[in-house]
């Protein structure tokens, strides 16, 4: 921990050019002005690295797999340089004892200093035992480690919404973490996986400037998050216009139209995907001519189907969204309304046997 | 015309006859200016959630969701200001100004005519019974359906709203807790949609009951919130 970003980052051959490139590149993704260029390289120059404890629960390793393709030629380097990972079961060297043996030791050294960051959940059902780490429930490992964290990271969807294991029925009733950590404030990166800029953004900002960054109410990063898809969308001017994809081998996907009727989630999905975009800013799904799925939203495994823009509903049969479901209950209505209006007819309430209408009884 | 003081439920003895002022002016511009935006806001509604068919062509040629979109704003603002500013009515307006926002749950004789009119509309009843303002069925069901069924669209409305304004914006501020109240985005679109025709059925029914009682009940229904007089017949 004595290290300095910047001495490790000399250290592995990265020049002084290139290290202030970088600093460039993190400022301008953290929508910050270049005067926080000098600012960030400061602290990246002085700051000794942030030991880092990297958990992993219930996941799939999307989000590493996402993490370690930073696409930005020095990314790799710079992370991994830039903290000190002290503990990631998927990429360090040591196993079995010797590698739990490293969290406790961060534990001693730096309480209240290290940064917890948690891929994947825990699943609470039968004493947390769908997710066993080195021979205890992860649940265990996770509240033990949270306990002296400095911040906690909830890297991608399952740690911060729940994701597939936590789509019903949920069998292991599998848990974000802001649900067991109530005690700690926890910061959401939603994403299956999320942008590896935004996993390094976030970390870059933390080390640079000792605190969270902005969060929004949902607890995600407001400088990442903060807009949907559809907001940044490049065809967002075809959604404007008019002008669609109806079905997939049209002319408007041909032409590059608008996904919103083969049912795009871009208008209801908070992510940075449509600026950044993904695999050095190659592409992003809706780039790449397929509609977003809302991978970064809660419950997005449970909001389906991808390919419709309105969701369908439970309990009430297969393939029945708002719109079909208000369909029946409007034609219920005017149909009960018109056979009322017939009994009416034929009932004739309000006149009495052999009343005319007007009345001439009146009383006055 | 005849003014009379009444209780807080406003039963018309079964003799009564003659005309009285029951919806003052600003009620009756106000549920002519909301029937309006309700029929725009559904036709704009459905075409932002059904687009047309695809246009063709430059997209600098066209603004047609743009367009549509454009509508159902101005319309929201209409009905969801309206609402405000009927609210307010109710609390300087007269007595029936005020039976679209509060319900007398505590009236004893108002659960007695409420059963009454649900008799009556299920034909068990012979006689339609008089009321200067509303019948408490159409009182509830005005209530259910069309307060707390504005209100869901409003809110609904206003956090969808406030997607496009941004984080920070006015509507974000007075909106934006719904989002994370209902789940999320998506849920709130649902949401949005539901309500809409949660509103839908009320028309239906309101259409229909309204110009049922004109013809026969024994009072004006349809005239009463043109005139804004109610007038009784034998």
């Amino acid at each position: 921990m004595s290290e300095t970003v910047y001495e490790v980052m000399r250290s592995q051959g990265i020049t002084r050019r290139s290290f202030l490139k970088f600093c460039s590149v993190m400022a301008a993704g953290l929508s910050l002005g270049p005067a926080y260029v000098y600012d960030i390289a400061r602290a990246l120059e002085t700051k000794p690295r942030l030991p880092v404890l990297w958990l992993h629960g219930l996941e799939c390793t999307c989000c590493s797999e996402s993490f370690i393709r930073s696409s930005h030629p020095l990314a790799k380097d710079v992370i991994l340089s830039m903290i000190s990972l002290d503990y990631d079961d998927t990429l360090m060297a040591a196993a079995g004892f010797q590698a739990e043996a490293c969290i406790d030791d961060i534990m001693q050294k730096y309480p209240g200093e290290y940064i917890l960051a948690v891929e994947g959940n825990p699943p609470l059902n039968e004493d947390g035992m769908y997710c066993i780490v080195g021979g205890k429930p992860f649940v265990e490992q996770l509240r033990r480690v949270a306990a002296k964290a400095k911040a906690v990271i909830a890297w991608g969807s399952c740690a911060s919404w729940g994701c597939v294991q936590a789509a019903k029925p949920n069998p292991t009733q599998a848990t974000p973490i802001h649900k067991v950590l109530t005690d700690h404030p926890v910061i959401k990166i939603p994403g299956c996986p999320p942008i590896a800029e935004v996993m390094t953004g976030v970390i870059t900002y933390i080390t640079a400037f000792g605190r969270l960054p902005d969060l929004d109410r949902e607890g995600r990063p407001k400088m990442f998050y903060s807009q949907r898809i559809h907001d940044k969308c490049y065809r967002r001017p075809n959604f404007d216009a008019g002008q669609y994809v109806e079905r997939w081998d049209d002319e408007g996907a041909r032409k590059g139209y608008c996904l919103y009727k083969v049912g795009c989630k871009g208008p209801v999905t908070y992510n940075a995907c449509s600026t950044i975009g993904w695999n050095n800013g190659v592409s992003f799904p809706i780039k790449s001519g397929h509609g977003c799925i809302g991978c970064s939203e809660k419950d997005f495994w449970d909001n389906g189907p991808f390919y419709k823009h309105l969701s369908n509903l439970d309990g009430f049969g297969v393939e029945a969204d708002a719109d079909t479901i208000g369909m029946v209950a409007l034609g219920a209505a005017g149909a009960g309304v018109a056979a009322h209006a017939v009994l009416t007819g034929i009932r004739k309430p309000g006149q009495e046997e052999g009343q005319d209408r007007p009345g001439d009884k009146g009383q006055g | 015309m005849r003014r009379r003081e009444h209780g807080e439920f406003l039963t018309a003895p079964e003799d009564e006859r003659g005309s009285f002022y029951v919806y003052e002016a600003p009620v009756r511009l106000w549920h002519w200016i909301n029937a309006g935006s309700i029929i725009a806001l559904a036709a704009t509604g459905l075409l932002i959630a059904h687009p047309f068919p695809s246009l063709m062509g430059e997209a600098s040629h066209h603004f047609l969701m743009g367009d549509v979109r454009f509508v159902h704003f101005v319309a929201a603002w209409l009905f969801g200001g309206g609402f405000l500013v009927r609210f307010l009515w109710a609390l300087a307006g007269n007595t029936y100004s005020r039976e679209l926002f509060h319900l007398p749950l505590g009236d004893r004789s108002w659960w007695g005519s409420l059963a009454y009119e649900a008799r009556w509309n299920l034909f068990l009843e012979k006689r339609a019974r008089k009321y200067y303002g509303h019948n408490p069925l159409a009182q509830l069901s005005m209530f259910v359906f069309f307060v707390l069924g504005s209100l869901l669209m409003i809110l609904t409305g206003g956090a969808l709203y406030a997607e496009g304004l941004g984080d920070g914006s006015w509507a974000d501020r007075l909106f934006g807790w719904v989002t994370p109240l209902v789940g999320q985005p998506q849920d709130l679109r649902t949401l949005h949609h539901l309500g809409m025709w949660i509103i839908l059925v009320f028309v239906v029914g309101h259409i229909y009951m309204a110009v049922r009682e004109d013809i026969v009940g024994r009072q004006t229904s349809v005239g009463t919130m043109i005139s804004g007089f109610r007038i009784f017949r034998k």
